[in-house]
Order: C-alpha cells, then sequence, then structure tokens
C-alpha cells in the first residue's frame, strides 16, 4: 500500500451500494477507538474486528485488508460485524484477486479495492459464481436468501 | 554442474534444460552455470515450464548426467516400484541407478 | 446411499466450470502457478513428482457401482490404468495432464464425484466408519450426519483461506474404525439421557487432534451437542481457529498446536462464546434437512438366510475368519476386499480390478461399496450364503488376500516414488516385508499387528499411530527410517515412541523382524502386539534392537 491512510474512492473497482463513497482516510483500529470522530477503518488481519462493536453507529467505512489472499482472517472480521449489525461500506483491500470475489462478497464486503486492478468480465463471472449457496453466511441474513437446505423445505 | 528442472505446465511431465529447450531425458541436460537463475525466471513466464528449480548434478564418463538427490533420479526415471512405467521399462538395472 | 438433487448436481457443475476457467487463465498466462496453486489444490490438483496428481473425494468413503467404474474408466483413459486409495478414504491419480483435468472432474460430475476441497488449507472430505450402516455395534449410522458436515463445508465461504488444512471425522460407535482422535475435529454421534427420561441423539466434540510432525490426541470439548445445532457448534469451532489459528509459521498453524497453546479449556470457552454468538444468528440448518437425508442411508432389503459357512476349504476359512466383519442383521458380514496382496503396492488398485470390484458390489452388496482409511474396499452387506462365491471371484482376480489388519495389511503413503514432500521410499518396505512375513508363514502366528509406514513428517502414512510405525527420513542424502512402537488410531488411541536411532532399509526390515520376535516371546494369552507392549514397555524391544 504507498497510501499509509488507506484506499481511496478512486481505488474502488467494485462497489455494490447506492451510497456516496466515503472519502476520508482510514485510522488503525486502535486508533478508531480512541479518536471519538474517526468515521473510516481499517482492520489488519490481526486485529480483533469485536472491538469496534462500541463505536459501529459513527463508522461509514471498514476497510479489511488482505495483505496475502492466503490470510483468511478477514472473512471472519467481515462477518462478525455484519452480524452485530454493522451497515456502513465494507471494503476489501490488499491482494484480492477473481477467486476470492465470490466469498467475500457472501461475507459481507460490499466493495472492493484491489492491489491488482481485475479483468471486468472474469469479475463479473466470478461474483455470479453461485446461484445457491449450502450454508448461511451475510448474504443469507433475515432470508434475502435462501440457502440450498432451506429451499429444499419450502 | 548445476542442472535446470521443472515440469512442463501442461502435461506435468518431469523436463530438464538442454540450453535450447527442454528435454524429457535427463541425459540430455546442459550445465547452466551463472545463467541458471535468469534462464529460470524468462522459461518459467514464458510458461515453457512449471515450478523450475535448479539442482546439482554431474556428468558421468559415459555422458549420462547424474541427478546428486534420490528425488531428482526418481523425477528422472520415474517411480523404482513400477519399473514398468519408468523412462526405461526394458532395463532392469535402471533402479539400481537410482538408489 | 446419498443421491444428489438438482442443487447438488448445480454446485458440482458449477465447481467444474469454475475450474475449467480457472486452468484457461492459467495456460493463458493471467494466473501466475503462485495464483493458481490454492485454486487447482481446491480441486485436487497437485503437482508431484513425475506428473499432475488429482485427489478425488469419496465423502465418508461410501459409493456405488457405478461410481466406481467411472474411477476406474477414467484411471484408464486419463492415466496409467490405475489409482491408490488413500489412509482419507480418498483417491489418487498419479499421471494427470493440467489440460485433461477439467474434463476428469466434468467426468465425475456426472456420477455425482467431484475432488472438491481434497487440498488446500479448507475443510476437506469428511471421513466416517467403514462399516457405517452396517456394524452390529454402532448406535446410529454416522453418514447423515457427515452428508449435513460435507455440504455445510462446501464452499464455505469464510472457510476457505484456513491457516491450514481441517479434516473432520465422523463416528457413532464406542470402536473406532475413523482414527476420529486424531483429527482437527472428530466427532462421536452419542446417546444422552434426556430431561423427559427418554433418550437423545447428539454429538460429542473432540478437537485439536492429528498426526504430521506434532502428532496430538485431540481432547473432548464438548460432551453433547444436540444435533439441531451441530452445525452452529462446528461453525464455532472453526471461526475461532480462522481467527486465531498461528499464521506465522506453517508447522505450527494446524488447530491442534492452537488447542494446545491456547489449552484446552480455553479454547473451549472461546468456542462456547463464538457458539452462543452464532445460535442467535440462525446459521443451522432447518431440522428437516436431517431428517431428508436419513433415509438415503436407510437399510436394503436384508433377507434371512444361512448364518454360518462351510469351512471344509481352508483358504476360504481362513478369509472368512480374517476379512470379513460382523453385521447388524444375523445373515450378513462386510467382507474386506484386501489392496494388500504379498510384494503389492499398498491402495493400488487398476481400472479393471476398480470395474470387478463394482460388479461384485453390484452382485452381493446392494450396490454399495466402502474405503477404508487402511486402503482396502469393503463390500459392507455381504450374505453368509454368498460369501464362497464372492471369495472365489476375489481369489481369481488377486484380491482375496487374507490380512486385514495382520502385519502384511500395512498402510503405506506414496512415499518418494511419487510425492513431492517425501524423503524417503514406503512402498519398497511395505513390499519386502510383506513378501518376508509371508514367506516365513509369521503372519499369522503375530494375529493383529497395525505396522504404519510414512515417507516423512507429515505422517500420511500415519506411523505415530501403528504398533510398529516406520518414518523415512532424509540422512545426508541416504534413505534412513526410524522406528516407533506402541500407536494406535482406535478407541484405544495413543501415539508412538521412536525405538532409537534410525535404520538402513535393510536394517529397519530386520528390526520390525527383530521386534515381533521380543512379542512372541513375551506374549501372554491373547495378548496382541500393541497389549504386550504396553505392559513390558519399551525396554526389552531397545535392549534386543540395540543391546
Amino acid at each position: 500500500m504507498d497510501n499509509p491512510l488507506g484506499t481511496s474512492p478512486d481505488d474502488v473497482q467494485f462497489r455494490f451500494r447506492d451510497d456516496e463513497v466515503a472519502d476520508h482516510g482510514t485510522v488503525t483500529v486502535d486508533a478508531c477507538c480512541e479518536q471519538t470522530n474517526a468515521t473510516a477503518v481499517r482492520i489488519e488481519p490481526g486485529d480483533d474486528a469485536r472491538v469496534l462493536l462500541p463505536h459501529l453507529d459513527r463508522i461509514a467505512l471498514v476497510e479489511v485488508n488482505f495483505p496475502t489472499f492466503g490470510d483468511g482472517r478477514g472473512y471472519s472480521a467481515a462477518r462478525i460485524l455484519r452480524e452485530e449489525g454493522y451497515t456502513g461500506e465494507l471494503r476489501a483491500v490488499g491482494d484480492v484477486g477473481i477467486d476470492q470475489l465470490s466469498h467475500m462478497r457472501r461475507c459481507g464486503f460490499d466493495a472492493f479495492a484491489p492491489d491488482t486492478p481485475l479483468d471486468e468480465e472474469d469479475a463479473k463471472r466470478a461474483f455470479a459464481t453461485w446461484e445457491n449457496v449450502y450454508q448461511h453466511a451475510v448474504d443469507t441474513r433475515g432470508g434475502a436468501r435462501r440457502t440450498i437446505p432451506e429451499l429444499r423445505h419450502e | 554442474m548445476r542442472v535446470l528442472t521443472g515440469n512442463d505446465l501442461k502435461t506435468g511431465d518431469v523436463v530438464w534444460w538442454t540450453g535450447e529447450t527442454w528435454s524429457r531425458h535427463v541425459d540430455e541436460a546442459v550445465d547452466a552455470g551463472e545463467r541458471a537463475e535468469e534462464i529460470l525466471a524468462a522459461e518459467e513466464a514464458a510458461r515453457r515450464v512449471n515450478v523450475p528449480y535448479v539442482i546439482e548434478a554431474t556428468r558421468e564418463e559415459d555422458g549420462s548426467v547424474r541427478p546428486a538427490h534420490i528425488k531428482d533420479r526418481i523425477r528422472a526415471l520415474g517411480p523404482t516400484v513400477r519399473p514398468d512405467l519408468t523412462l526405461k521399462p526394458k532395463d532392469p538395472e535402471a533402479i539400481d541407478w537410482v538408489i | 446411499m446419498y443421491k444428489y438433487d438438482n442443487y447438488d448436481q448445480q454446485m458440482v457443475d458449477a465447481r467444474v466450470e469454475e475450474f475449467r476457467d480457472q486452468a484457461r487463465r492459467r495456460l493463458e498466462g493471467k494466473l501466475t502457478e503462485d495464483q493458481f496453486k490454492p485454486l487447482r489444490l481446491m480441486n485436487g490438483l497437485y503437482l508431484q513428482l513425475h506428473a499432475y496428481m488429482l485427489r478425488v473425494a469419496i465423502p465418508y468413503g461410501t459409493l456405488n457401482s457405478e461410481q466406481m467404474i467411472a474411477l476406474g474408466d477414467i484411471a484408464d483413459k486419463y492415466d496409467r490404468g490405475y489409482g491408490h486409495f488413500t489412509t482419507r478414504q480418498n483417491l489418487q491419480y498419479n499421471w494427470i495432464k493440467l489440460e485433461d483435468a477439467a474434463d476428469i472432474l466434468a467426468d465425475l460430475a456426472k456420477v455425482e464425484m467431484h475432488a472438491i476441497q481434497t487440498s488446500g488449507n479448507c475443510i476437506r472430505n469428511i471421513s466416517s466408519d467403514h462399516f457405517a450402516g452396517a456394524a452390529h455395534d454402532e448406535l446410529v449410522d454416522p453418514r447423515p450426519y457427515a452428508e449435513l458436515l460435507r455440504q455445510w463445508s462446501s464452499f464455505h465461504p469464510e472457510f476457505t483461506y484456513l491457516p491450514r488444512k481441517f479434516k473432520i471425522a465422523v463416528i457413532a460407535a464406542e470402536k473406532d474404525r475413523a482414527a476420529m482422535r486424531l483429527h482437527d475435529i472428530g466427532i462421536q454421534i452419542v446417546k444422552n439421557d434426556a430431561k423427559d427420561g427418554g433418550s437423545e441423539i447428539g454429538a460429542r466434540f473432540f478437537v485439536g487432534g492429528g498426526m504430521g510432525r506434532t502428532p496430538m490426541v485431540a481432547p473432548m470439548i464438548r460432551d453433547f451437542v444436540p444435533l439441531d445445532q451441530l452445525i452452529t457448534y462446528a461453525e464455532a469451532c472453526l471461526r475461532v481457529y480462522n481467527r486465531y489459528g498461528r499464521r506465522d509459521n506453517k508447522y505450527k498453524a494446524r488447530i491442534k498446536i492452537l488447542v494446545h497453546e491456547l489449552g484446552k479449556d480455553e479454547y473451549t470457552r472461546q468456542v462456547e462464546e463464538e457458539f452462543a454468538h452464532l445460535l442467535k444468528q440462525g446459521v443451522e440448518p432447518p431440522r428437516e434437512e436431517l431428517e431428508r437425508i436419513k433415509p438415503y442411508f436407510s437399510d436394503p432389503a436384508f433377507e434371512d438366510g444361512p448364518k454360518s459357512v462351510d469351512r471344509s476349504d481352508p483358504d476360504f476359512a481362513v478369509w472368512v475368519d480374517r476379512n470379513t466383519h460382523r453385521h447388524k442383521h444375523d445373515s450378513y458380514v462386510s467382507a474386506v476386499i484386501s489392496l494388500k496382496p504379498v510384494g503389492g503396492i499398498p491402495g493400488d488398485a487398476t481400472g479393471e480390478q476398480m470395474r470387478l470390484m463394482a460388479r461384485l458390489a453390484k452382485q452381493y452388496s446392494f450396490d454399495e461399496l466402502r474405503i477404508m482409511h487402511t486402503q482396502n474396499v469393503v463390500l459392507p452387506h455381504v450374505k453368509i450364503g454368498d460369501l464362497h462365491a464372492l471369495w472365489t471371484e476375489l481369489e481369481a482376480a488377486g484380491l482375496g488376500s487374507p490380512n486385514m489388519d495382520t502385519i502384511e495389511d500395512m498402510i503405506a503413503c506414496p512415499g518418494l516414488d511419487y510425492c513431492s514432500l517425501a524423503n524417503a521410499r514406503s512402498i519398497p518396505l511395505a513390499q519386502r516385508i510383506s513378501e518376508r512375513f509371508d514367506a516365513s508363514g509369521k503372519t499369522s502366528k503375530l494375529g493383529e499387528l497395525k505396522l504404519k509406514i510414512s515417507g516423512c513428517i507429515n505422517a500420511c502414512g500415519h506411523h505415530h499411530a501403528g504398533h510398529i510405525g516406520i518414518l523415512g527420513v532424509d540422512r545426508k542424502g541416504v534413505e534412513n527410517y526410524q522406528l516407533s512402537l506402541g500407536g494406535s488410531e482406535a478407541e484405544d488411541v495413543s501415539l508412538a515412541k521412536i525405538t532409537g536411532p534410525g535404520f538402513t532399509e535393510d536394517g529397519v526390515i530386520e528390526a520390525v523382524d527383530t521386534v515381533t520376535n521380543v512379542y512372541l516371546a513375551n506374549k501372554q494369552g491373547e495378548e496382541r502386539f500393541l497389549d504386550t507392549y504396553r505392559r513390558i514397555g519399551m525396554e526389552p524391544f531397545k535392549e534386543a534392537l540395540y543391546g
């Protein structure tokens, strides 16, 4: 990352939200907990997303950094934030590739700022990988999408 | 000598650098010397070889090439427990060369 | 057995197309090997010593004859006429071309099979008791629970990039035939006394077992999880691991290290906390789903018939005694087809043998086969009255070795003959040991003796769990073998201890012979090798080996 304060709106290649893109630099999780006016935060793999829970009301952007795509802690961080009611932008940044997009989307990410821009066609296909899904995740919350076991018993 | 080896990207076959191309026969391998890393990088980038690496080997008096480590000798020949599937299925002594 | 519905088929078909696209991008250079490797691994495609290797999942070790025929046909069409059954109830092909891999996956999908998650840092194929649904001593058939877990773990979005691979086994008998406590999660289906005076089925969780370079026996972390919370509890176990499992050192990344470093109690506390949170999230599949799956595993139409065999042919009688297992119906047994012919390669079967086993399954076992973690094949439901006819056909095909659980029924990983991780060859040792013990006639005197051979510290050959274990190491470029004694993967689980300095290939074969002599000299009554070892300890064996 060239910009230690996180990605800018220009870095966001895919976004699944209608609201305006938050345009302020992110701070670390520790700083976010201390600065009562911070509205954008960046989670690193080792951070505990749950320490942000008391502050979710004022946060509009959470960046989750994937320094390497093989470090999957960010998937849990994202899902926990959504399970706890976070509705702001959840942006996956860093080593985000085509083959991670569908799982990230299911875990609640709604914006993507990959280090290396991705092929648009490949990405489109990737987001549409799963017509149906076996297990619950963020995309099935509140019945927004039925899992396969649920569809079988409707 | 420093010999370059890897697997063919499409077929997975074990291959050895001959100075111009990649061969399945270790005896055709050449000493890549100090250019080894440079060749590997270029060949891998061009997808003419997959996961290549440098090994130590010796050229024997009969001109054959013998990798220093047993793992690469097994790669060069094939599984010792299936002589029929090795590159020298009709040579009963080939397995001894490995060990 | 389980049949795919349209949803299951759609998932597998989608994966084939996804992989076809990934392989295309690799061949076109849009993906580097570093990027492609985790993707191909999640579809079971390794790059091994001689070629690509494809590992096909056989969920909980169960398959039907159509599937076995397809496996045999793939061996002939895309490989070199054979496959290798593994210690995790899977099948491996050793000579696969990348350009064929997607077509093979498509062929597998046609018979409801796949290679999904047979590698990579994700939840692997769920394993189970190979006598499930047939054994006389099981509480229930564990496979419906394994199938529920299979679906939950397939393409799990949160758990695809775990710190390390993750293996789950499910059993439902007190006897452990699946090395359950040597898994990342071992689940035992148990019965509990319910409040209303009746009883209730639930799941006992053991977490943090495994072999590899740091073998550990999984401690129990919950003695009873109600069935309508099974998936939620597993999800909690995995989430704590995904968040806190070590990622700084590949060799310390398995969940056993996390459980060990946190301590069982602290890990359990974190799981319970996460579990309480997840219970509120409603992540459990509807209870009707388990009820939908169960009938697929209901009993076939057993018929009464003869309850004993004519023992006048001694060879047949030996095979019946060794290679059949007591069935829940008294006119049936489960019959073990040995893939350990004397001097053969443990676990290998030709395409032709696979098709033969498929036909025998259709004829004699309600169309069903099982793969054992000991690299053999089971026909789970064979009429006692059909045993002689079955044995006659097996004998003719070289599949009738009467050696289950003897020293000749050893486990051996592929070793340095095939595997790029291996340090030494395993198969030649297995071949020479079976030849030697068969020739000396000592095998039957030794009775149950589990020999397990690994070609490297990753322990795919389960050497830590062998009554006698052999580990191949690389000593300055020369193969060297360490001997260990006293392991068990069964309900009396224990980890083997190293005897002392290692041996050459010839030396370790002598050493195996030596320790079996110590056993025979000290054996009391009906003691197995393991029992004698546990009674007399390591010293007499050491004395004989190094004395």
